[in-house]
């Protein structure tokens, strides 16, 4: 298709661009129709690690929150990995640096 | 008499709302029916050139809403289609100088007299954009496969409904074929897929459409235009005709298309030449 591009002077596919358009138009409109923006997540993200982290160790850089087709909220929160005492290691994926130090 | 009113609107603006008004117009026309286009961008009044209309301009919607003339002296009469006439905006006043109530009770002074009212509104969602939407019984939502006009075209569907109007029909503008079938642009479906509103038509971008403005002819008068063919085709709709979307097959249409295209454009259009 490149070369069939070149060749006809046109300029070269973005690579099924259409569909990027679509998946940005979706996602923008569902902010958009949650009256919601992307930075106001961030800031409903921060306060929710705020509030369950006086009751419980948070990991979080692993805390997400999303804005879901048809206007769901749904937020991820994995746990600390260490607890208070080093006693349990609670949720999260796992992975390299996570143990206790 | 007691004709539609109805409004073209996208939030955005250069999507082709005044093209579309222009052309809409001239093909309800070309089908026998009275139509007064009302440009309703008070302040940038761009209608009237589109048309070709803009050295008849005499009188204009302020001057009517203000009672210094009534509608029927006004209106321009457009002498290359019967039925067609314009109301052009004033140019010297500003959105809000008009309330949305003036625009109801002069919209309702036009379809005493004629089929079809329509109204060009502004780009944007205030006053002006208020004030177009307040008289129509109907709304198009003209938009372009692009991300920027579809997110503007949601916001205006939520107004018009919040407004209690019925949901707008979508009028599709300045689509690519080429570029539609290699993937580089959001086809139809996916722009109904998130819009979730019945569609009116589909216009393929033509470059037809900047010579035919750029000569103040509304391309709609033309016979061998693919677009022109296309508003013809959303003009069958309006009047409930059961017209399948044209094919975007193809970026020029055939021979055969063009004969056929000739013949049906010359059984509706008096007067060619």
């Amino acid at each position: 298709m490149g070369l069939l591009d070149w060749l006809l002077g046109r300029p070269p596919s973005l690579g099924g661009s259409g569909a990027v358009a679509k998946e940005r138009l979706k996602l923008v409109l569902e902010y958009d129709r949650a009256q919601l923006s992307p930075g106001e997540l961030e800031l409903i993200r921060d306060e929710i690690i705020a509030s369950i982290s006086r009751h419980v160790d948070v990991a979080r850089e692993d805390v997400q929150i999303k804005l879901e087709a048809g206007g769901r909220l749904v937020a991820e929160i994995p746990l600390g990995r260490r607890g208070p005492d080093g006693a349990r290691v609670l949720g999260g994926a796992g992975g390299a640096g996570a143990g206790p130090a | 008499m007691s004709g539609r009113v109805i409004t073209l609107t996208s939030g955005k603006g250069g999507v082709g709302k005044t093209t579309a008004t222009a052309n809409l117009g001239v093909a309800l026309a070309q089908r026998g029916r009275t139509v007064a286009v009302v440009d309703g961008d008070i302040g940038l009044r761009n209608l009237d050139v589109v048309m070709g209309l803009e050295n008849r301009v005499v009188y204009n919607l302020v001057h009517v809403i203000r009672g210094a003339v009534d509608a029927d002296r006004a209106l321009i009469r457009d002498k290359r289609v019967p039925g067609l006439m314009l109301l052009a905006a004033d140019q010297h006043s500003d959105k809000d100088d008009v309330t949305p109530d003036e625009m109801q009770a002069m919209c309702d002074e036009l379809r005493a007299h004629v089929d079809y009212v329509l109204v060009d509104s502004p780009a944007g969602i205030e006053q002006g954009f208020r004030n177009a939407l307040a008289p129509a019984d109907e709304v198009i939502i003209v938009t372009t496969p692009e991300v920027s006009a579809v997110r503007d075209a949601d916001r205006v569907i939520g107004l018009v409904e919040a407004a209690g109007k019925p949901t707008p029909r979508l009028l599709l503008n300045r689509i690519k074929p080429d570029l539609v079938a290699r993937g580089d642009m959001m086809a139809t479906e996916d722009v109904l897929d998130v819009l979730r509103i019945a569609i009116l038509g589909i216009v393929p971008e033509d470059s037809a459409v900047v010579a035919a403005t750029n000569r103040g002819e509304p391309v709609a008068l033309l016979a061998l235009t693919r677009s022109g063919h296309a508003f013809r085709n959303i003009a069958a709709r309006l009047e409930g005709e059961d017209v399948p979307l044209m094919s975007l097959e193809g970026a020029e249409p055939g021979l055969f298309a063009r004969l056929t295209g000739l013949f049906r454009a010359g059984a509706t259009s008096p007067g060619g030449a």
